[in-house]
Formats: structure tokens, C-alpha cells, sequence
């Protein structure tokens, strides 16, 4: 699949501002002066400039109003109304926290479980996607939550440290070391996951398959066009490699080093813990899309 | 509501002879050339006499080639456009409401005012029938020639879709898949019409007619020997003479 920026950015930021307003509503993060501010503005800061660049994925971005009105069947309305719900609730329960220092406790629970969710309906835009194997996993939920909570928990350490606060540094490696798990889960299952997984194949698209074997004779077209672009793309092999690694590293390996650290030196090293982090998650978001495959190309001779 | 219908009245859709198909091509243009100018936004081209053309088609013609075993090779002409299924997933991704499936007659339609161009439906459809136009930025899909089969001001041989209108070859035929005793689904019952990606459970309306088995030539041997096709072995005159030359040496 295409992996569009637009999306990659908008998945990676908005589960990050997602998994701090989850925290902070559980309570997480210190009370003091200026590390509420902080956290606040990240949290919002983050999901704000996901939900922005959502919407330069939109041919007409115009009518992008549009997409909360189909909440009872589609999965990508549901995550615009959660979205927003999550936010509107955070920001109530933030604004009262920031100027009167005191906690709703229930507004608190009400954004975390609205911010879960709506991390969970982003998940599920794929997960349902039954033509395209990769995505339609069982943990890709999992994923995608476990790697919104550890991003959560980063950038609430490293906002309690830049307003001069103790930062949770012990609780944050532990964090990264399950969503590294997480990711490892997802990685084992998703690597057998081609576009055959889902037990179609050139045989069964053209219904030829039972007559002999089936090959692409002539394409419909011999330029490019839409289909081709946005569903059949191909990733060098070598440079996914790569990018898994630089994933793994950034994502998980350096920051977990810099929370072990930080637990001596200060939190201030959660700040690059989580600048890391946020690279690192970037790279496996790319090849999240990037490596995903689509039945519909065995129509153009792929397998 | 971008919810499916429980059951549509009448279940329009197309059955495509693959037994038949010449490849012609004819139409996909047709196609392009009648929803280009009626129902919606046109179907626009990028960059259409340059060195790298590309363009929005509702119907376009593959070819495959098998290989039974032991059997020459077939050739055959794969017209693809959208199947009109009834658990369209298409539909029930859209996060606006412009994607529908009609309850009258089952035609699968995008309602282009509506449409944000997210093209999470052409994501969910395994057949690659939907296209997002690059000018226009909606999302663009076979009607079925929805202002075509009603519309009382053209003739009445004309109320098909241009695709089947326009075939040459009778290879295209559109019809009602509710009534049992259409001409549609008497082909489909006699011919095994068959589905495309079944294990996709998107239950399409369009039947797919396999290709006959071919009439086989007897068998032929493993290794062929060129020198006696090229020369047959001749009798009479031919194969006296032939074997007095051959004893000249």
C-alpha cells in the first residue's frame, strides 16, 4: 500500500497525544506548576497536529466535516467522533486541573477510555480490511494501542522533566520493554501475511484457477493509474530490512537505554528518549503501509 | 446511513461470457465515453497525449493466459468493472455517507457531493473497481449506467448499460438476478457462473461465465521430431520418388 505521509504522521502523532491524555487521565503526571502546562500542551499539541495532517490525506478535505455522521457502521467516523470526544473531555479536564489544581477524577477516566478507544477505532480502519492480509491481523489492535500507551508514558515523563518535575523514569522502561514485546508480537504474525494470506490467489480472482495455471497476458493499460499507485506498491526488500532495524533501535532499543539512565542522571534524557521514540515508530509506521499487500493486484500479475 | 440494505428489490447486475470475450476493448471506451458526460463529475485524464497518460475508466480489460496441464495454452479476456455486491464492503467503510447501496435495485453508488475522496473504499474492495478521479478528487465507480437503464427519452434497445449496448460480440448481458427465470440467470444455471474471490464474502451480483473447455488435438507425442513435420512421409508417386532420391544419396 501507498504510504502516504499524511497518514503516517497523523497515526503516530495522534496516538502519542492519545496515550498521554490516556495517562493523565488515570492520574499520571506530576501537579506541580509548570510540568501540568507541559503535559497538557504536548498531549493536546500532538493530537491536534495528527488530527491536522489527517486531513491532508483528503482529496477534498472540505467536506471532512462530513465523516461524523456515519458512526453506527464505519470504523474511520467512529475514530473523527472518538477523536473529538477524547479531546473535548481532556481539554475540560485539563483546563480545571491547570488553573484550579484539582483533578475530576471522572472527567479523567471518561477522556482515558474515549482516548483508548479512539486509538482502538484507528486500529480497527485496518484490522478490518480483509484485502489487505498484513493489516487484518489479530494483534494489530494490540499494536496499535500498546505503542499509543508507551508513547503516552514517554511523553508524560518527558513533560514532567521539561517542567522541572520527577519523571516516572523506572515505570517508562518498563513500558517500552512490553510494547517492544507488543511490536515483536505483531511482527512474527504480519511476516507471513501476504497477499495470499487471505487464501486468494490469481486463481480465484480471475475464477480461472480450476482450468490450469493462471498468468497475466497483457495488462488492461500499460501506463500507471490510481489502482496501481495507491494499492500496489513495492518496497525494496533490502531497505525494509533497514528500516526495521532503524525502527527497532530508535523506537525501542535507545529509548529504553535513555529511561535505564535517566533513572540515574535525571529525566531530562526522557525528552531524547521520546524524540527517538517518535523517529523510530515513524520508520515501522512506513513499513507498516509500505510492505502491506492488496489482493487486488493479482489482477496486474502480482503475487 | 452507509449501512447495507437487508434484502433490495430487484438485484440488478451483468453477466460477462468469458467464453466469448474478443478483448476488443470496446467497452471500456464506450464506458468512458457515455459516464464522462452524464451522471456526475467526468472521467478526467492526467497528462493524456504526454510521455506518461493516466485516467479515471470504470471498466477495464485484463487478459490472462492458462496453462492447463498438458493442454495448450488459453487466452482470455478479463473484463473487470465494478460486481455490485451485496456485502459490499465498499459501502460500509465510508465514513461520510456518500457510498450507498441502492435498496430498489442493488446498484452500488457514490454520491459525489458527499464524497471526501479518504479512498478508504477502493481499500476495501478486492477488485480494484474503484477509482478516485485526480481532478475532481471524488471517488469514481461503475452505476451500472444508472441514467441510462430508466431513462424513458432513448430508445428502448438502448436502456442497457454502454458496455453491454456496445459489445460486438454478445458477450455482456445485463439483467435482474432476483427473478429466477431471467435470461441472466438461466446462463448463470447452465454455464456455472461462477463468482470472483468468493473467500472475500463480498457476495457479488456479477457472474463471471467460464471459458468452455477446448476441443483437444490427439495427443501428441513428448518429443516432437521437426525433420518429419517438415517432411511428411510420403506414399504413391511421391514416396517412389522420395526414395529414389534418397538412394542417390
Amino acid at each position: 500500500m501507498h504510504p502516504a505521509p499524511s497518514i503516517i504522521v497523523f497515526t503516530v502523532l495522534s496516538g502519542l497525544g492519545l496515550g498521554m491524555v490516556f495517562w493523565v487521565g488515570l492520574g499520571a503526571g506530576p501537579d506541580q506548576g509548570a510540568a501540568r502546562w507541559w503535559i497538557t500542551l504536548l498531549a493536546l499539541g500532538f493530537a491536534a497536529a495528527g488530527g491536522a495532517a489527517s486531513t491532508g490525506h483528503l482529496a477534498r478535505p472540505d467536506r471532512a466535516w462530513r465523516a461524523f455522521s456515519q458512526w453506527r457502521s464505519s470504523w474511520l467516523s467512529r475514530e473523527a467522533c472518538l477523536m473529538v470526544a477524547a479531546l473535548g473531555a481532556f481539554a475540560l479536564y485539563a483546563a480545571i486541573w491547570m488553573l484550579g489544581g484539582t483533578r475530576y477524577w471522572l472527567l479523567g477516566w471518561l477522556s482515558s477510555v474515549l482516548a483508548l478507544a479512539t486509538v482502538y477505532a484507528t486500529a480497527m480502519i485496518y484490522a478490518q480490511l480483509r484485502t489487505v492480509p498484513r493489516w487484518s491481523l489479530a494483534p494489530t489492535p494490540q499494536m496499535f494501542l500498546a505503542l499509543s500507551a508507551v508513547g503516552g508514558l514517554l511523553g508524560v515523563g518527558a513533560a514532567a522533566a521539561l517542567g522541572g518535575a520527577s519523571a516516572p523514569s523506572g515505570w517508562v522502561a518498563l513500558g517500552i520493554a512490553l510494547a517492544a514485546g507488543v511490536a515483536v508480537w505483531w511482527q512474527t504474525v504480519a511476516a507471513g501475511a501476504g497477499r495470499r494470506a487471505s487464501g486468494s490467489d490469481i486463481g480465484t480472482a480471475t475464477g480461472l484457477g480450476r482450468l490450469g495455471r493462471v498468468r497475466l497476458f497483457e495488462p488492461p493499460h500499460t501506463g500507471r493509474n490510481y489502482l496501481l499507485d495507491e494499492m500496489a506498491f513495492r518496497v525494496a526488500r533490502g531497505r525494509a530490512f533497514q528500516l526495521r532495524r532503524i525502527g527497532a533501535v530508535l523506537g525501542f532499543l535507545v529509548p529504553l537505554a535513555l529511561a535505564l539512565l535517566a533513572w540515574a542522571l535525571g529525566g531530562w534524557l526522557l525528552v531524547p528518549a521520546l524524540i527517538s521514540h517518535v523517529a523510530g515508530v515513524l520508520a515501522l509506521r512506513w513499513l507498516f503501509f509500505a510492505e502491506a499487500e492488496h489482493v487486488q493486484a493479482f489482477y496486474y500479475g502480482m503475487r | 446511513m452507509t449501512s447495507l440494505p437487508e434484502r433490495t428489490e430487484r438485484k440488478m447486475g451483468l453477466v460477462i461470457d468469458l467464453d466469448i470475450c474478443v478483448g476488443c476493448h470496446a467497452c471500456a471506451v464506450s464506458c468512458k465515453e457515455w459516464n464522462t458526460q452524464g451522471y456526475g463529475a467526468p472521467l478526467s485524464d492526467q497528462d493524456p497525449y504526454g510521455a506518461d497518460p493516466s485516467g479515471t475508466w470504470l471498466n477495464r480489460i485484463h487478459s490472462f493466459e492458462i496453462q492447463p496441464e498438458g493442454a495448450p495454452a488459453q487466452i482470455v479476456h478479463f473484463p473487470k468493472s465494478c460486481l455490485h455486491c451485496e456485502d459490499a464492503p465498499c459501502v460500509t467503510v465510508c465514513p461520510t455517507g456518500a457510498s450507498y447501496k441502492r435498496v430498489q435495485d442493488g446498484i452500488v453508488l457514490v454520491n459525489e457531493d458527499a464524497c471526501m475522496g479518504c479512498g478508504l473504499c477502493a481499500w476495501a474492495c478486492p477488485y480494484g473497481a474503484r477509482e478516485l478521479d485526480r481532478a475532481e478528487g471524488v471517488m469514481k465507480k461503475c452505476t451500472l449506467c444508472v441514467d441510462r437503464i430508466y431513462n424513458d427519452n432513448i430508445p428502448e434497445e438502448d436502456r442497457v448499460p454502454a458496455c453491454v449496448r456496445s459489445c460486438p460480440a454478445g458477450a455482456r448481458h445485463f439483467g435482474d438476478f432476483r427473478d429466477p427465470a431471467s435470461a441472466v440467470n438461466r446462463m448463470v444455471q447452465d454455464r456455472g457462473g461462477m463468482d470472483l474471490m468468493p473467500e472475500q464474502e463480498t457476495r457479488p451480483v456479477n457472474k463471471y461465465l467460464p471459458p468452455r473447455i477446448r476441443d483437444r488435438h490427439a495427443t501428441a507425442p513428448e518429443t516432437v521430431r521437426l525433420a518429419s513435420l517438415a517432411e511428411p512421409e510420403a506414399t504413391g508417386f511421391l514416396g517412389w520418388l522420395d526414395r529414389a532420391l534418397g538412394r542417390l544419396g
